[in-house]
């Protein structure tokens, strides 16, 4: 039944994007994904097979059919779908799991309008969803809706960072940029439902269940009424403060003083120094794996050439030779993609995650600052009210009540400021070990990838090598 | 060190002709004596100190003694040459020492040598030629004797050029059985002598191309830089003209590098005083009287370029238009077939080389490139890990900074092996530069070729006018009986023209033949050369790229054997995590 549900989301996809496909030169995309796509709930497949494929640029269409094993890695494996197949919906006595995947991305509208949509796939046996399995449409700002809720509601937890928001116009819709998205969001969606707080949050509900007009509304309503007078209060209330302590003379906003959070600071501030170093440096790599894999296949060509001048069997010999550059300057295009996705971007992904920690930094301080202030004027009330006791004012009253309101407020802010330290401390734990984990990964990939790219090289030059020798032997004995 | 009496055995300069025939006098040879025994100290010691020092010609490489730092000491550039390839043993088992950390972009001097140190057949070629070291070195500053006009232009640098003969090849060739070692200071202008007198008397033969005057180069590099540049570039050129089979063995070049004091050899006049030579006689060509309107036989195997005749000039130039415009078919065609098959081959051949090695230097740049970043990233993580242990609160962290160092420890390791590679691709994909030079040589041996046969076109068409110009006369001096004085006195002289002419129409085709000949022998030669220098261009290319790999491999044997490791590191702390998650869940 759910199959069937399923099966009715993707007609609705495929069918747009049909629509789209035949008036756009964008039609290859669909059918990429019937490519892709390994978890196949049968029932739609169809669907998308019948989408006329116009083929597509053939290099980017064997990128996206290379499927990232980070990405693959960065779902859980007792929660992965692979597992979750295995497991029957319909036995809910198995271990509750919640996989979601991120898949089928397709450009949708025109010009500066167009966007690019993702099927988001849920499948869990957790009571608190509707069903076992779910399929909804969403585009990027439907990620970042739920980002900037989870951040606004769960001050102090390191929140997944979300991929970069716009790139250079001319690659926004390259092949490769939209599947590093993809994987990115992929992995940004599974880490909140990894997450032991964020996996309960409404939010991410309702991100993953309500259908699109319903989390149109959602957005606007809150967007619209909420969220930005919200924002812009608070903004304005910042820099009135900020004023007033630079008018009043008034210290700089206290600020917290633990050597350890001290330290922490500062580590994670280096860090993203060194971070941003390293990645900009394996960009490079990427890029010079390219360059090297251009140039090969250019030398390549000539040395062909260079070869029929001469004839006869050492022409071909020039030829083998030739070919074998070509051939190894598409390893080394290969040996490039595998690098951006597989190191470039964890590393990437890294430089995110530092700065999404130091974005709860400032949450802190906040938090730190408010329960200073707060627990300030509780006193000066305290002491007032005493005062008016020792008095007898009539104001007594008016005061207690107001000195209770401010205290629970105060304790409020305590107690945030507090979820906030605590949850932090509990974060960080968790940041260094799944990061140890996700670089040791990509460091796997890397060496791995670099072994066997250095492998086809030896093969292909021994290869060569054994012509050569064949070659030499038999011109020796003429 | 002018030695007036060496000079005298050659300062007459010799006609081409003269210079074939030069046999060593009695005068110059011990004028060679001398130069001989005027050795530098060192070494003559070193040579007279094992006299039968003659070393197996198989296993020696006398390019690599170019000994670019070590100017002149035999001992160190053997030792050298040991270590070069086709072995590789010093890149295969030692890639990380100190030593090699030198290896790809070194400074000049490095490339220099690395570039010198060839591989295996034309190291047989070299073991051909009569020498066993020819060596460039010791630079010195000299002030110009004459006032430049140019500011700064008053000085010059000379460089000690030290050659040892095979045994057998001694200078006086009296059958002197061990090698002889000569030392002479050169500057570059001689050179340009050597080259000029090479040209003129070898007509087309592939002479190894000369470096470049470099005018530019000279103001804008370092002035080190450039002497040094110009000092291994003199090396390479000696050491091609040494292999080349005949000019190897010349006088000129032999001259050039023993003759003591001031180059004996005559500069050619330049271009403009020859004009004004020829400018001189011009007037008497046109309107002068019998002889001075004769083409002297003897000249006519000079390309008429150099400007001595320029009546000459004119009518080959003449010539050429007509053979280019007139339709007319010229009375000797260049009808050798296979000779033009060949020629459109190696422009084709020009081409494509050009193009090869074109992309071969973009290919070392990017092999270059990708081994820089890779030691740039290198030290990102050494950096990243330094701070990671540093700054280690869990244990989660140190876990990292181990994998990061290990990873940091590989893309080093990677980034010299790439280096590596690249020094040696360069090596071997010199081969390619080389063989773009030598095209202009077989360029320039083409052109004369096609100035002989010029030459010889313009006197038969000369011929062709002067007989008609007999018969028209005899014609009319025969309607007049008894013969028309003045008449019969015009036949003699144009008759007289024309004997003359027929021997240097002669003396044209025989000239024009022998650079045929020459041109196809050399054509051959060159073909298998080239054959030889490819072969061994791609083995030693792909032999690299395999070692090269190989090692890589080993690297990365250590980087999957350590990955692996990682693996199940990651493994562990993989289980680790998802045992925290499913806690929480």
């Amino acid at each position: 039944m759910s199959a069937l549900g399923g099966g009715g989301g993707a007609l609705r996809n495929a069918s747009t994007a049909l629509a789209i496909s035949s008036t756009e030169s964008f039609a290859g995309t669909p059918s990429c994904h019937t490519k892709r796509v390994r978890r196949p709930p049968g029932s739609f497949y169809w669907l998308h097979a019948v989408t006329p494929a116009p083929p597509l640029d053939t290099t980017t269409l064997k990128q996206l059919v290379f499927v990232s094993d980070y990405a693959e890695s960065m779902i859980p494996p007792e929660i992965g779908p692979q597992k979750s197949s295995s497991q029957s919906p319909r036995s809910p006595s198995g271990a509750p799991f919640l996989s979601i995947s991120v898949t089928d991305p397709v450009k949708l509208g025109n010009g500066v309008q167009a966007y690019i949509s993702y099927r988001v796939i849920t499948k869990t046996n957790l009571p608190e969803f509707q069903g076992p399995e779910k399929i909804v449409i969403r585009r990027y700002s439907d990620f970042v809706w739920l980002h900037d809720k989870l951040a606004d509601k769960y001050k102090g937890i390191f929140i997944p960072p979300l991929p970069e928001k716009s790139a250079v116009e001319k690659f926004r819709f390259s092949a490769e940029f939209i599947e590093m998205r993809r994987q990115a969001l992929d992995i940004f969606v599974n880490r909140i439902a990894s997450h032991p707080e964020l996996k309960q949050s409404e939010d991410l509900k309702t991100f993953l269940e309500e259908d699109e007009e319903a989390m149109e509304r959602i957005r606007s309503f809150e967007t619209g009424i909420f969220k930005k007078p919200a924002d812009l209060l608070q903004m304005f209330k910042d820099v009135q403060t900020k004023v007033t302590d630079v008018v009043l003379g008034k210290e700089k906003p206290v600020e917290e003083t633990d050597p350890e959070y001290e330290k922490l600071k500062h580590y994670i501030f280096g860090l993203e120094d060194h971070l941003t170093e390293t990645q900009k440096q394996a960009v490079r790599l990427v890029k010079r794996h390219r360059e090297l894999g251009q140039s090969l296949s250019e030398f390549g060509k000539a040395i062909k050439l260079l070869g029929a001048c001469e004839g006869d069997s050492l022409g071909k010999v020039f030829a083998e030779l030739g070919s074998k550059s070509e051939l190894l300057s598409i390893k080394l295009q290969k040996e490039a993609h595998n690098l951006l996705m597989n190191f470039e971007e964890p590393l990437k992904d890294y430089v995110r995650c530092v700065q999404s920690i130091k974005d709860s930094f400032s949450h802190r301080a906040n938090a730190f600052r408010l329960h200073c202030e707060l627990t300030e004027t509780t006193k000066l009330k305290e002491i007032n009210l005493e005062k008016l006791n020792l008095m007898r004012s009539d104001k007594t009253r008016e005061a207690e009540i107001e000195y209770r309101e401010l205290k629970a407020e105060s304790e409020e802010a305590t107690r945030r400021f507090e979820t906030i330290i605590k949850r932090m401390n509990e974060e960080i734990v968790r940041f260094q070990e799944q990061k140890t984990a996700e670089m040791g990964l990509a460091f796997h990939l890397f060496a791995k990838g670099q072994a066997k790219l250095a492998n086809d090289i030896a093969d292909a030059w021994r290869n060569v090598l054994t012509k050569i020798e064949a070659y030499s032997l038999s011109s020796g004995h003429d | 060190m002018m030695g007036p009496e060496i000079a005298s055995g050659f300062d007459s300069p010799p006609e081409r002709e003269e210079m074939e025939s030069l046999a060593l006098s009695d005068a110059s040879a011990s004028a060679y004596r001398s130069a001989m025994s005027s050795i530098p100290a060192s070494i003559s010691a070193s040579s007279d100190g094992d006299p039968l020092l003659a070393p197996p010609p198989t296993l020696h490489f006398p390019i690599s003694s170019s000994a670019s730092g070590h100017g002149g000491n035999p001992a160190t550039s053997t030792a050298s040459s040991f270590l070069d390839p086709p072995s590789y043993a010093d890149v295969v088992f030692s890639p990380f020492d100190s030593h090699n950390g030198h290896g790809g972009c070194g400074s000049g001097a490095d490339n220099g040598s690395l570039l010198r140190s060839d591989s295996s057949p034309r190291s047989a070629r070299a073991a051909k030629s009569d020498y066993i070291k020819i060596s460039v070195s010791n630079p010195h500053k000299e002030q110009e004797t004459a006032n430049s006009l140019v500011p700064g232009g008053g000085t010059y640098f000379t460089y000690l050029i030290t050659t040892r003969m095979r045994a057998g090849f001694a200078a006086n060739g009296d059958g002197e059985s061990e090698p002889v070692e000569f030392g002479v200071r050169r500057r570059f202008r001689d050179v340009v002598t050597l080259s000029d007198r090479l040209a003129e008397a070898y007509r087309g033969f592939f002479i190894p191309p000369r470096p470049d005057k470099s005018v530019v180069e000279s103001q804008v590099l370092q002035k080190n830089e450039f002497v040094e540049q110009r000092r291994s570039a003199l090396e390479k050129y000696l050491w091609r003209l040494a292999e080349h089979p005949v000019i190897g063995k010349s006088d000129e070049f032999r001259v050039f590098l023993q003759a003591k004091g001031k180059l004996p050899l005559p500069t050619t006049t330049d271009v403009a005083s020859r004009m004004l030579d020829g400018a001189v006689r011009l007037p008497k060509q046109l309107f002068g009287e019998g002889a001075a309107a004769q083409v002297v036989p003897q000249e006519v195997v000079q390309p008429a370029k150099g400007g001595r005749d320029l009546l000459r000039i004119f009518k080959e130039l003449k010539q050429a238009v007509t053979n280019e415009w007139g339709g007319v078919k010229p009375l000797l065609v260049e009808e050798d077939k296979e000779f033009l098959e060949k020629k459109e081959k190696m422009q084709d051949l020009e081409q494509q080389l050009s193009s090869a090695s074109q992309q071969a230097e973009v290919l070392v740049n990017a092999q270059q490139s990708i081994g820089e970043t890779m030691g740039e990233i290198g030290l990102a993580f050494i950096k990243l890990t330094k701070f990671e242990t540093e700054e280690a609160v869990y244990s989660s962290q140190r876990i990292r900074a181990a994998d990061t160092k290990n990873v940091a420890t590989a893309a080093v390791k990677a980034s010299r092996l790439y280096r590596e590679l690249n020094a040696q691709t360069v090596k071997h994909l010199d081969t390619l530069h080389e063989h773009l030079g030598l095209m202009l040589a077989v360029n320039s041996a083409f052109s004369e070729r096609t100035s002989a046969l010029l030459t010889v076109q313009t006197l038969m068409s000369d011929l062709a006018t002067l007989n008609t110009r007999v018969d028209k006369l005899e014609a009319a001096s025969s309607k007049i009986f008894g013969g028309d004085r003045s008449r019969l006195h015009k036949i003699e002289e144009l008759r007289e023209t024309i004997r003359v002419t027929e021997d240097a129409k002669g003396c044209a085709i025989r000239e024009y033949e022998r650079i045929k000949e020459n041109n196809r022998n050399e054509l051959n030669r060159l073909d298998q050369e080239r054959k030889d220098d490819f072969l061994s261009m791609l083995k030693g290319f792909v032999i690299n790229q395999v070692i090269d790999s190989s090692i890589h491999i080993l690297a990365h044997l250590e980087q999957v054997a350590y990955s692996e490791k990682l693996a199940n590191v990651w493994a562990t702390v993989a289980e680790d995590t998802s045992n925290y998650v499913r806690g929480n869940s």
